[in-house]
């Protein structure tokens, strides 16, 4: 038994392939989906937070404080085991989909909020004095210039969720992981396991240097 | 909105206090405006001159007294959206918005204010543009404007709502001092508009030939109200006095 048949062997990488791939479809969608739907729930809730009424803002700080303190699992296992009790039976995926989706927009939320914040006050005057009403204000000097400071952030949070998508083979999705898991068992070999690594690799490493692009060239705008 | 008359002022300010904590940033200010007049608010720093007239666009609240523009109460509600299309402010700080052509930072109000389309309050704006005297700068970025080009920009973007009453917040104060004049050429070309002024600036000469009155303000309250030749030659208050003596003499 050398390294190379136990860790890296061909005939069963070939073999597992389409069962890995299958999975990776699974948790591009899972947390392709989470990803878009907390990057609106979040700007929705940094806007109750900055511009709500007072309750509605108490109830924006309780909601980000709560979810960016819970565990991601331990979310998601409430959601999938706890709330068919409450009569709210959802699907693995849509399980998943939900805890990734309220946790990231707790993070994202957080993440427009400091964008918004960062926006000097002279530049909200400006659009009060000739004007225009919260949302043009929003729409049309303020978000464009937040989403320049916010992007590198986001991204972050992203990748984050995109990883955070392998929790979901604990109930039961089948996941890159939990295919891969599964593979290792009808094999009796860890290649499976080794393959669904650096899948997970070839998805995420490119977003990670995304990232520090971004950043460097937000640097060099704010040095112009 | 009853028509105001020609006597009726476009602003009254009763009583007006303003407050950051504890510090009275405005003292019970009472002030008239006619419409169409010129008026230079003059003032050692931290004496409430900006703060005055940011209150008459409530981007300053102001917590006792009443103001009112046009007849309209300057107070949070529906009614302040239409107080604002009415007031143009000109900011020291210029505040254009980075995000856009110097051109869509003049034609912004008129398009989502005013409900024009883009191509006709683009093709405004291109007019004030060279109103001001930088018509061929449309299309450039603020960023790539020298300060004089950028608050000329600011200018134009005040005019672009066509308002009643300007406000100019120390327009020429973050200026290198090459460019002050060019600024202060297209502020005078603005008067006898029949636009009401209100500016708050320290540059003397220019208060001295331009406003109809100029109020005079030290620690939150208006100490002297007079027309401009009087106010620089022989003005009734030894506060004034005292202030004339130290910018001028110099």
């Amino acid at each position: 038994m050398d390294i190379v048949s136990t860790f890296f062997n061909i005939d069963v990488l070939v073999r597992y392939m389409p069962l890995l791939l299958e999975g990776l479809w699974r948790t591009i969608a899972l947390g392709f989906l989470s990803i878009v739907l907390g990057l609106i729930g979040g700007l929705i809730l940094a806007m109750g937070r900055l511009y709500g009424a007072g309750p509605i803002r108490f109830l924006v700080i309780c909601y980000v404080d709560v979810f960016r303190a819970i565990p991601v699992l331990v979310w998601l296992v409430i959601v999938y085991y706890a709330l068919p009790f409450l009569g709210i039976r959802l699907s693995p995926f849509a399980s998943a989909a939900t805890a990734l989706t309220m946790i990231s927009s707790a993070y994202t939320a957080e993440i427009y909020r400091a964008g918004i914040e960062a926006i000097p006050r002279g530049q909200f005057e400006a659009g009060q004095s000739i004007g225009l009403s919260t949302f043009d204000l929003m729409r049309d000097v303020i978000l464009p210039q937040a989403i320049r400071i916010v992007v590198p952030p986001l991204t972050n949070n992203s990748i984050n969720v995109m990883k955070d998508t392998a929790l979901a083979s604990v109930v039961a999705m089948p996941d890159l992981l939990k295919q891969a898991t599964q593979a290792q068992a009808l094999a009796a070999n860890p290649t499976p396991l080794i393959g669904a690594a650096i899948l997970y690799l070839i998805l995420l490493l490119p977003l990670v240097r995304l990232v520090a692009v971004f950043e460097k060239r937000l640097g060099r705008s704010a040095r112009r | 909105m009853a028509k105001t008359g020609e006597s009726d002022p476009i602003i009254k300010m009763r009583g007006v206090t303003k407050r950051f904590g504890k510090f009275e940033a405005l003292k019970s200010i009472d002030l008239e405006v006619a419409a169409g007049e010129v008026v230079v608010l003059l003032g050692p720093s931290g004496s409430g001159k900006s703060t005055l007239i940011r209150c008459i666009n409530l981007l300053e609240t102001y917590e006792d007294g009443d103001i009112t523009v046009d007849g309209i109460r300057v107070e949070e509600g529906r009614a302040l959206r239409q107080v604002r299309e009415e007031v143009g402010m000109v900011f020291q700080a210029f505040n254009l918005f980075p995000n856009l052509t110097v051109l869509d930072n003049v034609a912004l109000g008129p398009v989502r204010v005013r409900k024009m389309s883009w191509d006709a309050a683009r093709k405004r704006a291109r007019t004030l543009l060279e109103r001001v005297g930088i018509g061929e700068q449309a299309d450039k970025y603020p960023i790539q404007l020298s300060g004089g080009q950028q608050q000329r920009v600011g200018i134009a973007r005040a005019l672009a709502m066509e308002p009643h009453i300007l406000l100019f917040d120390e327009p020429t104060s973050a200026l290198d001092p090459e460019m002050v004049g060019e600024v202060l050429d297209v502020i005078r070309g603005l008067v006898d508009g029949g636009t009401t002024m209100l500016l708050v600036t320290h540059e003397m000469g220019f208060a001295r030939k331009i406003a109809d009155r100029i109020v005079f303000m030290e620690a939150g309250e208006i100490k002297e109200i007079a027309d401009p030749d009087t106010f620089f030659t022989n003005p009734s208050s030894e506060r004034a006095r005292a202030f004339l003596d130290a910018v001028l003499n110099h």
